[in-house]
């Protein structure tokens, strides 16, 4: 996993509401056995005009060369659906390290933060301010002091995130390294309740 | 499927899965939910999983069912009324009459969908019902063990005092068979009700989504779904697989065909299920009814595989799940219990099984 520090990037809106998994990776593609290539499909059926050629949809954000970045900002309940990890996979092989929205989903928030993928959530009010930023404006995400600003106006937002999950993004650690620290703890604990 | 069918599931274990649906395993007073790849391989490799604490939610429905009610219909209500996202950071309880009344079977169903209300996993208390459902089954306890089980089962209850971060109470007289309309599980009405208007909704947000859900379907605000053509009818999935629905559907529609408008597909979940369908004789029932029986697992609720539905095409499905391309590209799915789903593929049209009950 890649350290998640500080991160400043212009960002690509996305401003719908239940982006659910089916449309970020949808399950035709889960096939493959490694976690690379799924950005090729990331939002797949909203991207290209059909499933069988790479013909991109122009209306859609992707497809729109003035809008790029390392940052993906989204409505709120982004990511509902299905546990699968390759949605995350798929956000992060296409490019981006951080998400924002008002909102996740349990099982994709978790699945973001396994990946080195930082889920920041703000509030709806934030998160309006940024979508009305034009596309030449960046973010700044610094995890250490847990804040989002947006640069142009100095607006910032703190966002939480669970001390643990930061350490490992700031460290790109995972959690078995840490699992794996403590076994006879948790051996000692089975015994326990044997 | 499995788990319970082999009596591997049973109260009071703690059981992950790379399956947002494992919550199904709930309904035996299982701590059970979906993990994603990465805490698979934590399993794998510590037998542990890190979690955070879900705060807990508990969902009474007390009262008798309506006539042509199933527990399909009682999951598709609550997530109507707290919508895709209302129960996330949650694990929830189901109690109250209604619940414990109803078959293990039935209560898989409602715990399965839990996800889709954003739930990492819901569970309901055992009891006889658990312990005579588990009871024989190949991996369940024998003699003195079982016994001892028993004893530690019958504590797994919520003590009387417990607190709750929140609390819903919901009358079962209300509901109704239901129906989705839109492109996630929260945007479903009763059959015979009216599709919202984009008016009716205060929240800009939840209306844009409405009308985009109902641009992707091809449906109109204000109006009924009852009556409307359907082409395809799925009866199947982790939901509504079991030999208790393809006896529901078997009883509608034993004696009838189908219509020649419509495609059904009927999958068993799991190989025990195709085995007692054949047993039962509810396969030659599907067959002359001119419904498919496909082979058991997934088949069309995902379009992983080549049972999916064209693009366009309305899918009346007891699977779980409506968004956009879900089960084939461009497909539109209404979700609906397997009573409405074996009434409609009779009639070819969104119908009312109690219009067929009469």
């Amino acid at each position: 996993m890649q350290p998640v520090k500080i991160i400043q990037s212009r960002f690509v809106p996305l401003p719908l509401e239940n982006i659910d998994t089916d449309q970020i990776i949808p399950a035709r593609f889960l096939k493959a056995t490694t976690r690379e290539g799924f950005g090729e499909n990331l939002f797949r059926d909203w991207r290209y005009e059909s499933n069988d050629d790479n013909k991109p949809k122009k209306d859609f954000v992707l497809n729109q060369q003035q809008y790029e970045g390392k940052i993906l900002v989204a409505g709120k309940n982004f990511g509902c659906g299905s546990s699968r990890e390759h949605a995350a996979w798929a956000i992060l092989d296409y490019g981006f390290t951080v998400i924002v929205s008002s909102f996740f989903a349990d099982i994709f928030k978790g699945n973001s933060l396994n990946n080195g993928l930082l889920p920041i959530q703000v509030s709806d009010e934030f998160l309006q301010k940024i979508f009305q930023q034009g596309n030449k404006a960046t973010l700044t995400v610094d995890l250490e002091n847990q804040k989002i600003i947006i640069d142009n106006t100095g607006e910032e937002e703190t966002f939480e995130i669970n001390r643990y999950k930061k350490n490992c993004l700031l460290n790109g650690y995972d959690d078995i390294d840490y699992l794996v620290s403590i076994k006879e703890d948790i051996e000692s604990f089975e015994k326990q309740y044997a | 499927m499995i788990g319970p069918e082999l009596g591997i599931t049973q109260p009071g274990m703690t059981i992950v899965c790379g399956d947002s649906h494992t919550s199904t395993h709930g309904a035996f007073g299982s701590i059970a939910f979906g993990i994603g790849t990465s805490e698979v391989e934590m399993v794998f490799a510590s037998q542990c999983v890190l979690q955070s604490r879900p705060k807990v939610m508990r969902i009474n429905i007390n009262g008798e069912l309506n006539k042509g009610v199933v527990s399909k219909d009682i999951i598709l209500y609550i997530i109507s009324k707290i919508s895709a996202s209302g129960a996330t950071g949650y694990f929830v309880e189901y109690a109250g009459s209604a619940i414990t009344s109803l078959s293990m079977e039935s209560r898989m169903t409602i715990c399965n969908m839990s996800i889709e209300m954003g739930a990492r996993g819901g569970m309901i208390a055992p009891d006889e019902t658990t312990f005579n459902y588990i009871k024989g089954r190949k991996f369940a306890p024998q003699g003195e063990e079982w016994e001892r089980k028993l004893n530690e089962w019958r504590k797994l209850k919520t003590d009387e005092d417990a607190v709750f971060d929140k609390e819903i109470n919901i009358d079962a007289a209300h509901i109704e068979p239901m129906i989705t309309y839109g492109t996630n599980p929260g945007l479903g009405i009763a059959i015979n009700g009216l599709i919202p208007t984009a008016e009716s909704i205060t929240d800009e947000g939840d209306r844009k989504n409405i009308l985009k859900a109902l641009e992707y379907m091809g449906l109109q605000q204000g109006n009924s779904l009852l009556g409307m053509p359907v082409q395809n009818i799925f009866i199947g999935s982790c939901t509504n697989s079991r030999i208790e629905d393809l006896r529901l559907v078997a009883d509608v529609v034993k004696g009838k065909k189908k219509s020649e408008n419509v495609k059904v597909m009927i999958v068993p979940g799991s190989q025990q299920v195709a085995a007692q369908i054949k047993e039962e004789g509810l396969d030659k029932i599907f067959e002359e009814a001119g419904f498919e029986v496909r082979q058991a697992g997934c088949s069309a609720c995902l379009g992983m595989n080549e049972d999916k539905i064209p693009a366009g095409e309305y899918c009346i499905s007891t699977s779980n799940r409506n968004f956009e391309g879900r089960q084939g590209a461009g497909a539109r799915t209404l979700l609906a219990s397997p009573l409405t789903a074996a009434a409609s593929a009779i009639t070819g049209v969104v119908t009312d099984i109690r219009t067929l009950l009469n």
